[in-house]
C-alpha cells in the first residue's frame, strides 16, 4: 500500500523521461541542422513504447498487488445502512457520531436505506515537492491517490500502450521522405519534406505524461498545470501536419477554444482558494505533525455528517461560482456545448492522436476533473452540468448522422458520449458517469484505431468512397463491429452485454431516477427522453458508419482494389482493445479466488472511490424543488419496477431501433425519395452542424476581426501612427535646424578654424627644421645663452629666497 | 689696479670654483666643436667634451663644502658622473653605428649632407 505512490510516480515519470530522451537524442540534433537517419528514428518509437508499457505494468502492479489487497472490494449498489454503520463505528469512535447516527437512523429508518452520507474513500495524499510559497499560497507537486487514480492510471496507460504500438505501423510513412498530397506549394508542386517519426512519439510521450499528471495530482493548482500541458500537447499533435492549412487552423482552434473554458476555470480556482485557502484535495499531515485540511474535508466536515456545507466565510453563491467555474474548464476540455466546436476539427491530426485525444487523455481529463472535484458541486451546479451535458449529447448525436468523413462521425460521437457522462455526473450518477468514461475509452479508442486502419488502407477519410471493405480487411471490420455494438449498448436486458450496455444503462437509470423524483417540474422528463432518443441516434449513426464502410458493394473500385488488411502491429492492439470493449463492463462474483479479483469490476472499483459525501441525495438551496437523487436508489430492489425495468428496456429498445433503422436505410436501402425530400431541412441542419461554426464566425470571429480592423486602421494607423508620424516630422525639422545652425555653423566652424591655425603654425615652423645638425647645435647654444642672460637679468636672489 | 674678475682664482687654493671654470671651458669647447665640425666623428668628440664638462660640474657640486653632513654618503656627484660616463659610452656606440651606416649609404660622414629630415 505504501508502495503505491512510488509505483505510480515511476509510471508517471517514465513517459517524461522518454520525452526528454527523444528530445535530446533526436529533436535537438535535428534543430542544430543534423540529419537524423531513419533507421535511428525508429528507436524513438521503442523508447516511447517501453516507457508507456512499463508504466502500464507498474500501474497494474499497483492496482492488483498493492491497492486491492489493502482495500478489498465489496459488492456494489447495495451498501446497506448496516454496512455503512459498521464502517462508521470502526472508522470513528466518537460517541457524538454514534449518537448522531442513531438519531438519524430513528428518523429515516423507514425511508430509503442509503440516505445517510458516505465517509471519505481510502486515499493517500502528500506533497512531493514545493514549487513555491507566496504568502499563504503554497504551490506544490503532490499526489492524491484513491481508487479512481489507480483505475485511471491503469486505463490510460493500457490504452496509450495500445495506441503507441499501433502508431508504429500507422506512422511508418514518416520513416522516409514524405510527400504531402494535401499541401500544394506556390509552384504547383506537392510539399516534399523529411519524415518526422520521432517527433510524433516525443509528443505522444509528453501527452501521456501530462494526462497521468492530471490523474495523480494532489491539488487543483497542479491539476491546472497539467491541464494546460495536455492542451499544448494536443496543439502540437493536432498540428502535426503543420504545413496543411486545415491542420494549423484546427490546432489554433483547439487551443483558443480551450482558453475560453480555462478562463472560467481560473475564476473558479481563485474563488476556491480565496475562501478555503488551499488547493489540496485531501488532508496532508506534515512532518511537524500539523495537518492541512483539504478542500473535501473543509466542505464535508465530519461534524456535519459529511454533507456538503460551505464553511465559515463561504457563501452558497461562492460555492456555486466555484463549481460552475471549474466546470467551465471541463466544458472546454471535454468539448461540451457551447465549446464543442474544436473537437471535430481536431481530426486533422494523425489518427492515433485522435484515438488518444478522444479516449484516454484530453477529453477524458474534463470528465475526470468533474469526477475528481465532485464534492464541491452544489445541487444547482450539478443541474448546470446535467443540462449542458444533455444539450451536448443531443446536438452532437444529430450532427453525427450525416457526416461523411469517417473520423468526423467518430468525433461527434465522442462529443455525444461525453455529454452522456456529464449528464450522468450532473444527475448524481458519479459511478455511472465515470464508468461510462472507462468503457467509452476502450471502445472509442478501438473505433478510432479501426478507422485509422481503414484510412491507412483506403487513403481517404470519405466514407462515400468506401464500401465492402469487410472482405478486404476482416479483422478491422469485425473489431469495428464490436466497437459499434459496444457504443450502441447492445446486450441482454438485466443480464449482460457489451461494455457500453452496462454503463449506458447506469446513466439512463440515473436519468429516469431523477425524473421519477422530480416528477412535477417542467423539464426533467427531457433529461431522460433526450438521452434515450440520442442513444437510438448513436446506434443509428454508428451502424450507418459500419455499413457505409464495410458492407455493401465497393463504391470506388480503384480504392477497393488497393485496400489491404493492416499489418499485425496494428491489428494486435485492435484485438486487445476489442476484448476490453466487450468485457470492460463485466465483473467477477464475490466468491472468486484469488481474493483480489473477488467482486472485481469497474463499477465496484468506482464505488470504492466515491468521493466523500456524494452518496446522499442533494436538494437545491436556491431552487428548493431541485432534488438530485442518490445513485443507489435506482439499484434498490423496490425500485425495479418504477426505474430499473423501464430504463433498461428503453435503453435496449433505443439501441435496437437505431440499428434497425440504419440497416433499413443503409444496408437494404429502403428509403423512398419522398421521405428523403421531407427530411431535407433536418438533413441540412445536421449536415451544417447546426451552423455552429457559422454562428461563432458571425458572433465572435467576425466581430473580433471587425474590432481589430477598427483598432488597426482607425486607432493604430489613424490616430497613434499619425501622431507618431507628426512627432517624427517635428523632430526631423528640429534636428535639421540644429544640424545647420548648431552643428555646421558653431561647432564645425570652431573646430575647422582651430585645425586651420594649427596647420598654418606647422607650416611656418617648418622652415626651422633645416635638417642641418650643426645649425641645431647653434640654436641650442644660442638659446641657452639667451636663457641664461634673460634669467640673470630677471633673477632676483631675494625672490628665490 | 682694477681687480680682474678671475684674478683671485689664481691666488686661492684649488676649490670648487676652479673645477667649475675648467668644466665651463670644457663645455664651451665641446659646444663649439659640435657646432663647427662637419665631420661626424668631430661632432662626437664635441659631445664627449660637453658631457665631460658636465661631469666636472657634478663632481664639483658634490664637494663636501656644499652639502649637509648627515643626509648623504658623500658620493652623489661621483655617482652621477658614473651614470653620465655610462650613458656617454652607450651613446657613442649608437652614434658610431649611425655614422658607419651613414657612410655606407652616402660614402661620406659630412653631417651637412645629412639633411634629409628637413621640414
Amino acid at each position: 500500500m505504501q508502495n503505491v505512490p512510488t509505483l505510480l510516480l515511476i509510471a508517471w515519470l517514465l513517459p517524461l523521461a522518454s520525452f526528454a530522451v527523444i528530445c535530446i537524442g533526436y529533436s535537438i540534433p535535428q534543430m542544430l541542422g543534423m540529419r537524423v537517419r531513419y533507421e535511428t528514428q525508429k528507436y524513438a518509437a521503442y523508447i516511447a513504447i517501453f516507457a508507456i508499457v512499463t508504466g502500464c505494468l507498474l500501474s497494474m502492479t499497483a492496482l492488483f498487488r498493492h491497492w486491492l489487497p489493502a482495500h478489498p472490494l465489496t459488492a456494489a449498489g447495495h451498501h446497506s445502512t448496516e454496512e455503512h454503520a459498521d464502517e462508521h463505528t470502526s472508522a470513528s469512535q466518537s460517541p457524538f457520531r454514534l449518537a448522531l447516527m442513531q438519531v438519524e437512523g430513528a428518523e429515516s429508518g423507514a425511508s430509503h436505506a442509503a440516505e445517510h452520507n458516505n465517509d471519505p474513500p481510502p486515499y493517500l495524499s502528500d506533497d512531493w515537492y514545493t514549487l513555491g510559497q507566496f504568502g499563504k499560497l503554497k504551490l506544490t507537486i503532490g499526489y492524491y491517490i484513491d481508487t479512481l487514480t489507480v483505475l485511471m492510471f491503469s486505463m490510460v496507460t493500457l490504452i496509450a500502450s495500445c495506441i503507441h504500438i499501433y502508431a508504429v505501423g500507422y506512422m511508418h510513412d514518416e520513416l522516409h521522405d514524405f510527400t504531402d498530397h494535401e499541401v500544394t506549394l506556390d509552384d504547383g508542386q506537392h510539399l516534399h519534406r523529411r519524415g518526422r517519426f520521432h517527433r510524433f512519439f516525443q509528443y505522444m510521450s509528453l501527452f501521456s505524461f501530462s494526462m497521468l499528471g492530471i490523474c495523480i495530482s494532489g491539488n487543483l493548482a497542479m491539476t491546472f498545470v497539467f491541464w494546460e500541458l495536455v492542451g499544448i500537447c494536443s496543439y502540437f499533435l493536432i498540428g502535426f501536419y503543420i504545413e496543411r492549412h486545415s491542420a494549423s487552423t484546427a490546432a489554433n482552434k483547439a487551443f483558443i477554444v480551450n482558453r475560453v473554458g480555462d478562463f472560467g476555470m481560473l475564476i473558479g480556482l481563485m474563488a476556491l482558494w480565496s475562501t478555503l485557502g488551499t488547493f489540496n484535495f485531501g488532508d496532508i499531515t506534515y512532518d511537524d505533525g500539523t495537518t492541512q485540511a483539504g478542500i473535501f474535508s473543509q466542505l464535508h466536515t465530519e461534524a456535519n455528517d459529511f454533507a456538503l456545507a460551505p464553511p465559515e466565510g463561504m457563501s452558497q453563491w461562492t460555492l456555486f461560482v466555484v463549481g460552475v467555474g471549474i466546470f467551465c474548464g471541463c466544458v472546454g476540455k471535454s468539448a461540451q456545448f457551447p465549446l464543442h466546436v474544436w473537437l471535430p476539427d481536431a481530426m486533422e491530426g494523425p489518427t492515433p492522436v485522435s484515438a488518444l485525444v478522444h479516449s484516454a487523455t484530453m477529453v477524458a481529463a474534463g470528465v475526470f476533473l468533474v469526477g475528481r472535484v465532485y464534492p464541491i458541486f452544489s445541487a444547482e451546479a450539478l443541474l448546470v452540468i446535467a443540462v449542458i451535458g444533455c444539450i451536448t449529447l443531443f446536438i452532437a448525436a444529430t450532427i453525427a448522422i450525416t457526416q461523411n468523413d469517417i473520423k468526423r462521425v467518430l468525433a461527434y460521437s465522442t462529443v455525444s458520449q461525453l455529454g452522456f457522462m456529464m449528464l450522468a455526473l450532473g444527475l448524481g450518477g458519479w459511478v455511472a458517469g465515470l464508468f461510462h468514461l472507462i468503457t467509452h475509452a476502450f471502445f472509442k479508442s478501438l473505433m478510432f484505431l479501426c478507422s485509422g486502419s481503414v484510412i491507412h488502407a483506403a487513403h481517404t477519410n470519405d466514407m462515400t468512397h468506401m464500401g465492402g471493405l469487410r472482405k478486404k480487411m476482416p479483422i478491422t471490420a469485425y473489431t469495428m463491429l464490436i466497437g459499434c455494438l459496444a457504443i450502441a449498448g447492445v446486450g441482454v436486458p438485466f443480464l449482460a452485454g457489451f461494455s457500453g450496455f452496462h454503463s449506458k444503462d447506469a446513466i439512463v437509470e440515473q436519468a429516469l431516477s431523477h425524473w421519477h423524483h422530480n416528477w412535477t417540474d417542467g423539464f426533467s422528463w427531457a433529461l431522460f427522453i433526450v438521452p434515450v432518443f440520442s442513444a437510438a441516434l448513436t446506434a443509428f449513426y454508428m451502424f450507418r458508419l459500419w455499413y457505409m464502410t464495410f458492407a455493401g458493394e465497393p463504391r470506388d473500385h480503384h480504392r477497393y482494389d488497393h485496400a489491404h488488411e493492416s499489418p499485425r502491429v496494428m491489428t494486435g492492439p485492435l484485438v486487445l482493445l476489442a476484448v476490453f470493449a466487450v468485457c470492460a463492463g463485466w465483473g467477477f462474483p464475490s466468491w472468486v479466488r484469488p481474493g483480489v479479483l473477488a467482486n472485481f469490476s469497474v463499477p465496484n472499483l468506482l464505488e470504492q472511490a466515491r468521493p466523500v459525501g456524494t452518496l446522499a441525495s442533494k436538494t437545491g438551496v436556491f431552487l428548493s424543488d431541485l432534488f438530485i437523487p442518490n445513485e443507489h436508489i435506482a439499484h434498490a430492489k423496490e425500485m425495479f419496477t418504477p426505474i430499473k425495468a423501464p430504463a433498461g428496456l428503453a435503453a435496449i429498445a433505443a439501441a435496437i431501433l437505431g440499428i434497425w433503422l440504419a440497416t433499413e436505410v443503409y444496408l437494404w436501402r429502403r428509403v423512398s425519395a419522398g421521405m428523403a425530400r421531407r427530411l431535407r431541412p433536418l438533413y441540412q441542419l445536421s449536415w451544417h452542424k447546426w451552423w455552429f461554426d457559422e454562428l461563432y464566425d458571425f458572433l465572435f470571429v467576425r466581430p473580433t476581426f471587425a474590432v481589430s480592423d477598427f483598432v488597426a486602421r482607425t486607432l493604430d494607423r489613424g490616430i497613434i501612427d499619425s501622431f507618431l508620424h507628426a512627432l517624427a516630422w517635428l523632430y526631423r525639422a528640429l534636428s535639421a535646424v540644429v544640424s545647420v545652425v548648431g552643428d555646421r555653423w558653431i561647432i564645425d566652424n570652431g573646430v575647422d578654424t582651430f585645425a586651420e591655425k594649427t596647420w598654418d603654425l606647422g607650416l611656418s615652423l617648418r622652415s626651422l627644421q633645416t635638417g642641418r645638425l650643426r645649425q641645431y647645435v647653434m640654436f641650442i647654444v644660442v638659446c641657452t645663452i639667451v636663457l641664461f642672460v634673460v634669467a640673470s637679468l630677471w633673477w632676483s636672489y631675494a625672490a628665490a629666497g | 689696479m682694477m681687480p680682474l674678475p678671475l684674478a683671485s682664482l689664481l691666488t686661492e687654493p684649488v676649490g670648487v670654483a676652479h673645477y667649475l671654470v675648467v668644466g665651463a671651458v670644457l663645455f664651451v669647447c665641446g659646444a663649439l666643436c659640435m657646432a663647427t665640425k662637419r665631420n661626424a666623428i668631430g661632432v662626437l668628440l664635441g659631445i664627449e667634451l660637453v658631457l665631460n664638462g658636465a661631469n666636472l660640474n657634478f663632481i664639483a657640486f658634490g664637494s663636501e663644502y656644499l652639502r649637509s653632513e648627515s643626509e648623504t654618503i658623500g658620493l652623489d656627484g661621483q655617482l652621477m658622473s658614473i651614470f653620465v660616463i655610462t650613458l656617454a659610452a652607450a651613446e657613442a656606440a649608437v652614434a658610431l653605428a649611425i655614422a658607419l651606416n651613414f657612410y655606407n649609404s652616402f660614402n661620406t660622414i659630412d653631417v651637412d649632407q645629412a639633411d634629409q629630415l628637413q621640414g
